[in-house]
C-alpha cells in the first residue's frame, strides 16, 4: 500500500466524523430548545399533547380538532404520543416546554401536578360552562387549592360485564347481592364453566376488584381515607376487604399473575369464562358488530346493605393547561369548546370504551351499552376514579401492584401483607 | 492513530518524515478528537454517576430545583433493606441470573462450538439457526417467549399438555425467563468460541494427538487453557449481560412477582409520573457498587496476567 496515498484518503474522512460529532453533540444539547420553537405566539394555532394513542382514540382527536378548527377559526397541532410513553415522560415532559393543553387523568394525578405548580387553573373556563359536570366530576377535576385543573371529557366505568347470549342459553340471571354472586359463581362452576375472568400480569387490573370490595364493605369514605394514607392498613377493616376477596378467589380463573389483562377480555370474549371485573375499555377487545352488541354489565353487587351498592368506579380523562401556556387565549377558547357535549359526542363516536363525560351528551346515537353505562354513572351515590389515581401514583405502582400480586400468589398471609404495605406506605407517604 | 500529514503547501515534494510533524490545525484537531469523547464520557457517564450517588440520599420526586430536596442521609438505603420486599428478591435473582448464565450458556455455546468446529456437514447452517437470536432485540425475544410460556394458549403447554404458569407463577418464571435469557446468549458465547477455536494452531492439537491423547482430554488439557483471551472475555460478557438484564423482565411483568432484577426496580422507581428519584437512586447505587466488585475483579485478573 502507498504509505502517501494514506493522509489522502484520511484527512476528508476525519473532517466529516469531526463534522459529525460536533453536530451530534449541538443536536443532543439543541433538541431541548428545538422542540420549544414550535407553536410560537400565534394566536391562530394551539398545541394539543395527546396521549390518546389508540388507532380509534387517534380518529376521535381528530374529529374533534376538526369541529374546532371549523367553529373558530382556530389552528390546533396535535402531538400524538403513546400513551404509556406518555405517562412515563410526563415529568420530564411538563417540566420541559409541554403543549398548551395536554391529555391527562382525573384524581390524584391531576392533583399531583397542580401542587407542583406545573399546570395553570383552569377555573376561568369552568365558572360559565362547569354547569355541565356532575358533581363528581368538579371534585375529580378540582386541586388541593379548591380551583379547577382538569376540563373532564370522557370516563369509562367500571361494572361486571357479561356475554348475555351465554347468559340466555343458560339461564343466568345478573346478581343483587353478593351472596347471588356467590351461589351464581357455584353455579357456573357446576356447569363447567370458570366463573370470573382474571388476568393479573399487567399489575393494574386487580385494583378494580380491590375498590369495589372496600366501597361495598366499608364505603366511600373510608375508601379515600385509605388511599389517601390517613387511615393504615394493617385496619381490621382492610383486613375484611382481602379476607372477603379470598372467599371469591376460587371463582377466579386460576394462575391469574401469568395471564394478561387482554387475555382474559379475551376469554370473556370467547365465552370461555362467565365474567369479567373490568372497565369500558373492555368493549376495545370486542369486534364492532354482533360481538360488541353482545356485551352488558352488572353493577359489582351489593355486600352490606347499610353501606349499599350506589358507589360507582369510573376513571374520567380530560384536559389540562400548562403552566403560562404561549397561547393562552387560544388554549382557554379550545378547553372551552372541548366543555361542549357535541365535542365529547364527536370523541367517543370513535371510541367505543369513552361516555361522554357532559350531561347533556345526546347518547341516542350510540349502542345501548354505553347510554346503560352513563346511566350507571349518573345514578351513583358516587364515583371513584381507580386506585391509581385515588392515590399517590408512587404509591400505587411501587407498593400496591407488588402488594396485589403478593396477596394472589399467596392469599393466606393477610397479616403479613398488610403490615408490609403500612411499612412501605411510610416510606412513600415520607411519615 | 496515523499522524502522517498532507504537505501545507502545494509546492513541497512529498518525503517520508522521519520525525511527526504537527501543524496547529492538526493539534487542535486532535485536541477535539481527545477532548469531545472525554466530554461526553465525563458528561454522559461520570457526571450522572456522582449525581446519582449524591441524589441517593435524598428524597425528591425530580419536580423543581435543587431547592426542593430534601436530605435524609442513608435513609434510602435502610428502606431498600428493611420496607422495600422486591429489594431483597432482586438481589437474590441478580446473583441467580449470573450464575445461571455463568453456566447453562457458556457450557451450550462450548458444546455448540466445538461440535461446528469439527466441520460437521452443514455447520454453517447450524452456525446460522443458533446464532439468529443473537441479532433480535430482548424486546422482540421477550414477545417470542411469551408466545412460548403463555398459560391459556402457550406452545410449552400445549406441547407438554401441562398447566404450568410459566410466566406468572414466582417458583418458576425467574428460570423460564433465565432460559430465554440464554436462548439468546447461547449463540453468542457459541460464536466467540469458534472464533477462539479457530485461531488455535492446528499443530498443537496434531502434537497432542501423537501424544496420545484423545478429543476430550486435548480440549480440556490443551485448548480450552490456550483460549485464555476467549475465556476471560466471555466472563466479561456475561456479567454485563447478567447485570445489564432488564428488557426482558420488563417485556413480561415489568419486573414484579418473581421477575424483580435491581435495573428493573431502578426504573419503576424513578420512571414514572410520580419519580421516587432518591430512592431509585439509592438503588442504582447499589448496583453500581455490585458492578464495581466484578470489574475490580476483571481488572486484577487482566492486570496479572500481562506481568
Amino acid at each position: 500500500m502507498n504509505r502517501n496515498a494514506l493522509p489522502h484518503t484520511w484527512q476528508p474522512s476525519r473532517r466529516t466524523f469531526l463534522k459529525a460529532a460536533l453536530g451530534a453533540a449541538g443536536a443532543l444539547s439543541t433538541a431541548g430548545l428545538l422542540s420549544g420553537c414550535t407553536g410560537g405566539v400565534d394566536p391562530h394555532v394551539i398545541t394539543l399533547g395527546s396521549r390518546l394513542s389508540d388507532k380509534n382514540a387517534k380518529l376521535g382527536v381528530k374529529d374533534v380538532v376538526g369541529m374546532f378548527q371549523q367553529q373558530t377559526g382556530g389552528t390546533v397541532r396535535i402531538n400524538s404520543v403513546d400513551s404509556t410513553s406518555f405517562q412515563e415522560n410526563v415529568n420530564n415532559y411538563l417540566q420541559g416546554t409541554p403543549d398548551d393543553v395536554f391529555t391527562w387523568m382525573s384524581g390524584y394525578r391531576m392533583k399531583y401536578f397542580a401542587d407542583k405548580g406545573l399546570v395553570d387553573d383552569v377555573s376561568s373556563v369552568w365558572q360559565p360552562h362547569g354547569g355541565g359536570f356532575s358533581d363528581s366530576f368538579r371534585e375529580a377535576s378540582t386541586g388541593t387549592d379548591g380551583r379547577q385543573y382538569l376540563i373532564p371529557f370522557f370516563y369509562y366505568p367500571w361494572a361486571v360485564f357479561y356475554r348475555p347470549s351465554l347468559w340466555r342459553e343458560r339461564g343466568y340471571a345478573p346478581p343483587k347481592t353478593f351472596d347471588d354472586w356467590v351461589a351464581l359463581s357455584k353455579r357456573m362452576q357446576a356447569d363447567g364453566l370458570t366463573p370470573i375472568g382474571f388476568g393479573v400480569r399487567d399489575g393494574w387490573s386487580p385494583f378494580g376488584t380491590f375498590d369495589y370490595l372496600d366501597l361495598r364493605l366499608n364505603g366511600v369514605d373510608f375508601h379515600r381515607s385509605l388511599l389517601a394514607g390517613d387511615v393504615s392498613w394493617t385496619d381490621n377493616r382492610v383486613r375484611s376487604v382481602f379476607d372477603t376477596w379470598r372467599e371469591i378467589l376460587p371463582f377466579h380463573q386460576p394462575q391469574p399473575l401469568g395471564r394478561k389483562m387482554s387475555e382474559a377480555q379475551q376469554a370473556l370474549l370467547n365465552k370461555e369464562v362467565g365474567m369479567l371485573v373490568a372497565g369500558m375499555f373492555v368493549a376495545q377487545s370486542f369486534p364492532a358488530g354482533p360481538d360488541r352488541d353482545d356485551l352488558d354489565f352488572f353493577p359489582f353487587p351489593e355486600i352490606d346493605s347499610a353501606v349499599g351498592s350506589s358507589a360507582v368506579e369510573a376513571p374520567m380523562d380530560g384536559f389540562m393547561m400548562r403552566k403560562d401556556p404561549r397561547n393562552l387565549a387560544g388554549a382557554q377558547q379550545f378547553l372551552s369548546f372541548l366543555t361542549s357535549a357535541d365535542a365529547a359526542v364527536a370523541y367517543a363516536k370513535q371510541d367505543p370504551q369513552a361516555i361522554p363525560a357532559h350531561r347533556d351528551a345526546d347518547l341516542s346515537g350510540f349502542p345501548p351499552l354505553v347510554q346503560k353505562s352513563a346511566a350507571l354513572v349518573q345514578g351513583a351515590g358516587s364515583i371513584t376514579q381507580f386506585l391509581d389515581r385515588d392515590t399517590r401514583p408512587d404509591f400505587a405502582s411501587v407498593v400496591m401492584i407488588p402488594a396485589m400480586q403478593q396477596f394472589l400468589g399467596n392469599p393466606n398471609d393477610v397479616d403479613g401483607l398488610v403490615r408490609s404495605i403500612e411499612r412501605q406506605k411510610a416510606a412513600v407517604f415520607g411519615q | 492513530m496515523t499522524s502522517t500529514v498532507p504537505p501545507q503547501t502545494g509546492t513541497e515534494t512529498r518525503t517520508p518524515a522521519p520525525k511527526i510533524r504537527r501543524s496547529r490545525s492538526d493539534r487542535w484537531t486532535i485536541a477535539v478528537m481527545l477532548g469531545l469523547p472525554a466530554a461526553i464520557v465525563m458528561g454522559l457517564v461520570w457526571i450522572p454517576t456522582v449525581f446519582t450517588v449524591i441524589l441517593s440520599f435524598a428524597r425528591w420526586d425530580g419536580i423543581g430545583g435543587t431547592s426542593t430536596i430534601e436530605w435524609i442521609g442513608t435513609q434510602n438505603y435502610v428502606d431498600a433493606v428493611q420496607a422495600y420486599p422486591p429489594f431483597q428478591q432482586a438481589l437474590h435473582n441478580n446473583v441467580l441470573w449470573l450464575a445461571f448464565l455463568f453456566v447453562f450458556p457458556t457450557i451450550l455455546g462450548i458444546f455448540l462450538a466445538v461440535l461446528l468446529d469439527r466441520g460437521l456437514k452443514g455447520s454453517r447452517l447450524y452456525q446460522s439457526i443458533f446464532y439468529i437470536p443473537v441479532v433480535l432485540s430482548m424486546a422482540l425475544v421477550g414477545f417470542v417467549w411469551q408466545l412460548i410460556y403463555s398459560t391459556d394458549g402457550g406452545v410449552l403447554n400445549t406441547i407438554l399438555g401441562t398447566d404450568v404458569d410459566w410466566l406468572g407463577n414466582p417458583d418458576v418464571n425467574i428460570w423460564a425467563v433465565m432460559v430465554a435469557a440464554s436462548w439468546r446468549h447461547t449463540g453468542y458465547i457459541m460464536l466467540l468460541y469458534l472464533a477462539g477455536l479457530k485461531a488455535i494452531d492446528p499443530s498443537v492439537r496434531e502434537a497432542a494427538l501423537m501424544d496420545g491423547a484423545g478429543p476430550v482430554r486435548t480440549f480440556f488439557r490443551i485448548v480450552f487453557p490456550l483460549m485464555k483471551p476467549t475465556n476471560l472475555l466471555i466472563i466479561v460478557i456475561t456479567v454485563i449481560e447478567a447485570l445489564r438484564a432488564f428488557d426482558l423482565v420488563w417485556v413480561i411483568n415489568k419486573g414484579r412477582n418473581g421477575l424483580e432484577l435491581i435495573s428493573a426496580l431502578v426504573t419503576a422507581n424513578v420512571v414514572g409520573e410520580a419519580g421516587r428519584v432518591g430512592f431509585g437512586s439509592a438503588l442504582a447505587t447499589i448496583m453500581l457498587v455490585i458492578s464495581l466488585v466484578f470489574i475490580a475483579l476483571y481488572l486484577w485478573i487482566v492486570m496479572r496476567s500481562d506481568d
